[in-house]
């Protein structure tokens, strides 16, 4: 059985298509990153996934049945941001209000010890750090001993350390046989957690494959050099670019390679630059050329 | 790290019962309102100062047992209808710019638990705000009511509170803060005025004693004066009230079931 089914899901906002006939299947013990620009569609996916928004066309079930059916929902977990916790409630009182909702939820205190919260439990939410904030949401996701959690980009403004032992956490649930779908657009926190990488952009899946298999398709490397020829064309060149200053931009998946056969061919080059490509250039492999403009941040 | 999620176990199936739901936001509701004591005494400060200016200083009505009775219990109903417009109106639409709310909406519980929890949670704190009033009336005034008709009328005013809580979850659902802040006093202050909440009925004109006969403030404030004097309402009062209680519960379960559209991404 799917635990997450997506299927040929459209949803507009009035002008704009925040998600194209998106399908997409999740199974059980998965741990899925979706992973894209910011306004890629990423939370609309997750909103439709969650039960707060229906989508314009196609279907939704999680767990075999309609997430927009509070039953369907005790067995999902989902984080709140973590600037949306209600200030003047303790941290103790927010784990109850959540666990409340679902028919046999972790001890409160129990859960706080697993998140290294007991000593926050009477503090109200409004003085936590971001990272004991962060916590807290994830920890909110998990009290109702769901089947399977939602996490929107749990780890964002993280430092390395609080970043860790969020993924510690999330990899103990998984690793239980929980269910998990992340987004992220940092190809890092995907790369740490996920075996199965989505990527979405403009509403549309770009790819969906293994992490080896995104990674073989983003390990790309940028390389820049001076050169009078037209170098674009060459084989193993994915995508290259003529500027008007006579410099030269290709990505190629083996730089080394690119390099020999230059030298080999007796190309006259100078100014040679190499590096990774970056996850925009990356995204920009994936995504058509025409559509580039809402990739960049 | 010792007591982990149950993830792979065979979760219980069915969800915890409505009741349980109700009393689970009550109970948060409440602790998140309490948390803030001057929103609670502003509440209670309003009508009191009125009193205080308005009607104790007039010996005509304040020492008229029946006059100074319906002064508080126009007040009473105006404390009323103001924190409910003002907590619901002004309280959700605020609510839903928190990044908790969708949150919330995404816990195993339909709409109906938090909007009934909502509506109790208002009718403890208008409870709240009429203590002073009624101790202001029993001390400087002449009104008098006796044990039973001092807890017929909170039950009146419980009920007749209803139709304004839910008006202000519309007006909530509906609006963003900003917009719900004026929105909810252009509606106030007329209804309260022509609902005889502030100037007795009696002292209106014939067209606008009939105008006033449509308002809920007004069919709310007669059965208060009822309740609490014996005085007969006006035959209609109840179908009136009914009337809008049923038009604004579909105007807040509309609003609250459109506001996810509304929203952007």
């Amino acid at each position: 059985m799917t635990v997450i089914s997506v299927d040929g899901v459209t949803r507009r906002f009035g002008e704009v298509v925040a998600l194209d006939d998106v399908t997409l299947d999740v199974g059980p013990g998965e741990l899925v990153g979706l992973l894209g620009p910011n306004g890629a569609g990423k939370s609309t996916l997750l909103s439709l996934v969650s039960g707060q928004r229906r989508p314009d066309t196609g279907g939704v079930r999680v767990l075999g049945g309609d997430p927009r059916d509070a039953a369907t929902r005790t067995g999902l977990g989902v984080t709140p941001q973590e600037t949306g916790l209600p200030p003047t409630l303790r941290v103790g009182e927010v784990v109850d209000f959540v666990g409340g909702h679902f028919p046999d939820p972790m001890p409160t205190a129990a859960l706080l010890e697993q998140f290294g919260l007991t000593d926050k439990a009477r503090k109200q939410t409004g003085s936590l750090s971001g990272g004991q904030k962060r916590r807290l949401a994830v920890a909110l996701a998990l009290v109702g001993r769901p089947r399977v959690i939602l996490l929107d980009e749990p780890t964002t403004g993280l430092d390395v350390s609080a970043r860790q032992a969020l993924w510690g956490a999330i990899r103990r649930y998984h690793a239980e046989g929980g269910t998990v779908l992340l987004t992220s657009h940092y190809l890092e926190e995907v790369q740490a957690l996920a075996e199965r990488v989505v990527v979405i952009d403009h509403g549309v899946v770009r790819a969906d494959d293994s992490l080896d298999g995104i990674l073989r398709r983003v390990g790309l490397r940028r390389v820049l050099l001076r050169a009078a020829t037209d170098l674009t064309g060459l084989p193993g060149v994915a995508r290259g670019e003529r500027r008007d200053d006579g410099t030269q931009e290709l990505y190629t998946t083996d730089s080394d390679a690119l390099v020999r056969d230059l030298v080999s061919a007796g190309v006259e080059f100078s100014d040679l630059q190499i590096r990774g490509a970056s996850l925009e250039e990356a995204f920009a492999e994936m995504v058509a050329a025409d559509t580039l403009e809402g990739a960049h941040r | 790290m010792t007591a982990t999620t149950a993830a792979a176990q065979v979760p219980p199936s069915g969800t915890v019962s409505p009741a349980r739901l109700t009393w689970l936001h009550l109970k948060f509701q409440f602790l998140e309102t309490v948390r803030i004591p001057v929103a609670v005494l502003g509440n209670m400060l309003f009508p009191s100062l009125a009193m205080f200016f308005f009607v104790v200083p007039q010996s005509d009505v304040a020492q008229n047992p029946v006059y100074a009775t319906m002064a508080v219990a126009g007040l009473a109903l105006f404390a009323v209808c103001s924190a409910s417009l003002f907590t619901y109106g002004l309280g959700v639409a605020e609510d839903r710019q928190l990044p908790f709310d969708p949150f919330v909406r995404s816990l195993p519980a339909g709409p109906a638990p938090r909007m009934v929890a909502r509506i109790l949670n208002g009718a403890i704190f208008a409870l709240f705000g009429l203590v002073p009033l009624i101790v202001i009336g029993w001390l400087f005034t002449a009104a008098s009511v006796t044990l039973l008709q001092l807890l017929a009328g909170v039950a009146t005013i419980l009920a007749t509170s209803v139709p304004f809580v839910l008006l202000g979850m519309a007006v909530g659902y509906s609006l963003s803060a900003k917009a719900a802040l004026p929105v909810v006093q252009v509606v106030l202050f007329p209804l309260a005025f022509a609902g005889g909440l502030f100037l007795p009925p009696v002292a209106f004109p014939d067209w606008l004693n009939t105008l006033s006969q449509g308002t809920p403030t007004r069919a709310g404030r007669d059965l208060l004066v009822q309740a609490l004097t014996g005085e007969a309402a006006y035959a209609a009062a109840w179908p009136v009230l009914i009337g809008w209680t049923v038009l604004f519960a579909a105007l807040a379960v509309r609003a609250y079931r459109r506001d996810e559209g509304r929203r952007f991404r």
